[in-house]
């Protein structure tokens, strides 16, 4: 029998399972990388969170008569592994599970489902999950067997003394959430998606670079830890070229400009937007962490620029062919 | 390198045929002329069934001024003018001649040996009598390109070598085996219409074309032979004009506002065939390929005979055929059978498997901007799509989708599987249907 449809009759390689599949590639390095700082935790929570996260996809596609897909799959464990990369890896079970949900729930499905999700559903199941339960959210476990504070949350008091040196901020053999903490890994995953072609270096450049930029103007930290009246320059003030390796490393910024803000669904689509939406997402980040009163912006950054998409998307249409450099007149050769 | 925006790059597959050289197609017991072979109105047959005719003969004449006459392929007896399956997958009509075998030539066309001295006008006649559109696949009947109007002046003609449809080969064949009668067309067309100079724009995954067009370009004047990037479309005319000569060109523009004309290299060897020796368009070079295909071949073909018997002489279809394509695997027509007639826009046959078949789905888009960031007419594709879908047509022709080239590119990278060239098609068509519905009620 032969089939006829329209052309064209082939297609590249890659398909929607396929990227989703690629990303969870990328992240295993660092969820390994967990397993050596925090113990079987990290591992145990986000296999709970993809059961979690599989069912609530499964339940609603059921629930509202669509077709469960690779797309669908692939993308709710995505979802549930970035959002448990975001958590301390003290936190009880039940609150993974609670977390997957309301990402899938109403992170994804309650905007329509893949593709119509305006926010990242990871970050939205993380932010419900930090205004829900903020103590157990902010309890870290340092790879040592105490607990204890970030290296955000020392730059925030001014605690300069207690930062871990530049080689254990991107090992990441340091206090924070379970798949943030080693840049070096995470920067081997994103290098690896990159090569794969499924992000491209626009939102991660853009974002860390402008947090960059932003660090150095505005100085490392501010001291005390409150609002803009309290902010001092410090020894890691402005113009402190030795804030911003710290700034890049520390937190969970290169998860967030590698993983979280190159989601397709919620970032923009044409490369120049990517450009606008990674530079927001840095100053915020940067505006956050430096004067806001908490340690760590990446997440809230991340979901306010998600706001912003709409707009980017309607600012940086594509360039017509043709449409401005019109004929340019090759005369007698 | 100069090229064009966008694009992509599919798997190539020429080695299937790339080093086998043009054969001719046995001509068939029986040929079918379509009359409806380019585009623009379709011919008018001008024998009676029964009528005798040789090789050559002029079996239809042009339906208009954007039309073409038809020449009988072979020489014998007309069967019948009834309708017969096409590869638009209609039934339209089409001469049938019965083939005697005797090849006995009309003889209608005066070969013109001193074509320089021949007036313009009568070469754009010869051009047109002898039946040639553009033989890279759109058709296009070619003395209305090499008739500009005053108020245009053209300064370059381009020859298109680029052949970027995946699997094709013929083109690429013709530049190695033919290269100084190609170049005697590009110049035919030169003086057509009064450009200074012409540039072969060949990829440069074809070294061998390059250097065997640049061979005998070397004691021409004003020929320049040049290399463009390797990617799809970069044989879409507007592509290569961008990419050859530097200027970008709308859609809604033709290329003689740019001071350009573009013809396929296929054509330029049927005009040099025209002018030269006086032989109307009646056969063809077609590439029968694919993985469907037992030995795939480089043919040259009477124009109408059916691409079965072509089939045939490429050693026939394996079993596990699923798609049977008029022309490349990006643009290329899929046919209901392969019992149609070639055409003269016939560049290729390719045969794909059942199990490499894609299918498109309307699955959600998930907005990765891939489909836009490929498209090489810089559509905002995605959001184009997702206004068709949602049947918002005036949204879509806000978004320029009249500017679309049709050429594949965003179906093919689609990571969703959306029908991203399909929407594109029905978005074109909805929004044109508007527009002449306005101008009725208007």
């Amino acid at each position: 029998m032969l089939s006829v449809s329209s052309s064209p009759h082939v297609r590249a390689r890659e398909d929607a399972g396929r990227i989703m599949r690629d990303v969870i590639i990328a992240l295993v390095p660092a969820l390994v990388a967990s397993y050596f700082f925090f113990g079987i935790a990290g591992i145990m929570l986000t296999a709970i969170a993809c059961i979690a996260a599989l069912a609530t996809e499964i339940a609603l596609l059921a629930w509202r008569g669509r077709k469960v897909d690779h797309a669908a799959v692939y993308s709710a464990l995505v979802t549930a592994v970035l959002m448990t990369f975001c958590v301390s890896p003290l936190v009880p079970w039940w609150m993974v599970v609670v977390g997957a949900v309301v990402a899938i729930g109403i992170g994804k499905h309650a905007f329509g489902g893949l593709g119509h999700n305006i926010f990242n559903p990871a970050l939205v199941g993380r932010a419900f999950l930090m205004s829900a339960y903020m103590v157990p959210m902010t309890t870290w476990k340092l790879p040592d067997g105490i607990s204890g504070a970030t290296p955000l949350a020392h730059m925030k008091i001014g605690a300069y003394d207690k930062l871990p040196s530049l080689w254990h901020l991107a090992l990441g053999d340091i206090g924070g959430c379970i798949g943030e903490t080693s840049a070096i890994l995470l920067l081997a995953g994103a290098a690896y998606l990159l090569v794969r072609r499924v992000i491209t270096w626009h939102v991660p450049v853009a974002y860390l670079g402008a947090l960059a930029v932003f660090v150095w103007i505005f100085g490392g930290t501010t001291k005390g830890g409150a609002g803009l009246d309290v902010h001092v320059f410090n020894g890691l003030g402005p113009m402190n070229l030795g804030a911003i390796p710290v700034h890049l490393l520390a937190g969970g910024v290169i998860l967030g400009a590698c993983f979280m803000a190159t989601d397709y669904v919620s970032s923009p689509m044409t490369p120049k937007g990517m450009i606008i939406f990674g530079v927001g997402c840095g100053i915020l980040t940067g505006v956050i962490r430096i004067f806001g009163g908490y340690p760590e912006g990446t997440s809230y950054a991340i979901l306010l620029m998600n706001m912003t998409v709409p707009l980017i998307d309607r600012a940086t249409m594509p360039r017509l062919f043709g449409a401005r450099r019109l004929m340019k007149k090759k005369g007698a050769a | 390198m100069i090229t064009f925006r966008g694009g992509v790059h599919p798997p190539a597959h020429k080695g299937l045929t790339d080093e086998l050289a043009l054969d001719d197609a046995a001509p068939p017991a029986v040929v079918r002329v379509p009359l409806q072979q380019h585009i623009g109105a379709p011919a008018k047959p001008v024998v009676e069934k029964g009528a005798a005719v040789k090789l050559g003969q002029t079996i239809a004449e042009p339906g208009g001024f954007v039309s073409v006459p038809h020449h009988a392929p072979v020489s014998g007896t007309v069967k019948a003018i009834k309708e017969y399956p096409h590869a638009s997958g209609r039934a339209l009509l089409a001469i049938e001649i019965e083939n005697d075998g005797q090849d006995t030539p009309a003889d209608e066309l005066e070969p013109m040996p001193d074509w320089r001295a021949v007036p313009v006008e009568a070469l754009r006649d010869r051009v047109r009598a002898a039946g040639i559109v553009g033989l890279g696949g759109a058709a296009f009947p070619t003395h209305v390109k090499l008739s500009p109007p005053k108020d245009k002046p053209i300064h370059t003609v381009i020859i298109n070598g680029a052949e970027c449809e995946p699997y094709l080969t013929c083109d690429y064949r013709l530049m190695i085996e033919t290269p100084d009668a190609v170049l005697v067309g590009a110049d035919i067309v030169r003086r057509c219409v009064g450009a200074e100079r012409v540039i072969v724009g060949i990829e440069d995954n074809k070294p061998r074309a390059v250097e065997m067009m640049e061979r005998n370009a070397r004691d021409l004047d004003k020929v320049e032979i040049a290399a463009v990037h390797t990617k799809y479309p970069q044989g879409s005319e507007l592509q290569l004009i961008r990419a050859v000569a530097g200027a970008e060109l709308p859609k809604s523009k033709l290329p003689m506002e740019a001071g350009v004309v573009v013809q396929n290299v296929g054509t330029a060897l049927a005009i040099y065939e025209a002018v030269v020796g006086g032989k109307p368009l009646v056969d063809r070079a077609v590439t029968v390929t694919g993985p469907g295909v037992v030995s795939p071949r480089n043919l040259r073909v009477r124009l109408g005979t059916l691409c079965n018997e072509l089939i045939e002489q490429a050693g026939g279809m394996t079993p596990d055929v699923g798609r049977v394509i008029m022309g490349g695997p990006m643009m290329g027509l899929a046919m209901p059978g392969a019992d149609v007639p070639c055409m003269k826009s016939t560049s290729g046959l390719l045969l794909l498997l059942r199990h490499d078949l894609v299918s498109y789905e309307l699955n959600p888009c998930i907005r990765c901007g891939k489909c836009e960031t490929h498209c090489p007419a810089g559509l905002a594709t995605a959001r184009i799509g997702l206004a068709v879908e949602l049947g918002n047509i005036e949204r879509a022709e806000a978004l320029a989708v009249l500017e679309c080239i049709e050429c594949g590119c965003c179906s093919y990278v689609c990571p969703a599987r959306r029908p991203m060239t399909q929407l594109m098609r029905v978005g074109k068509s909805k929004v044109l249907k508007e527009r002449a519905r306005r101008k009725i009620g208007a």
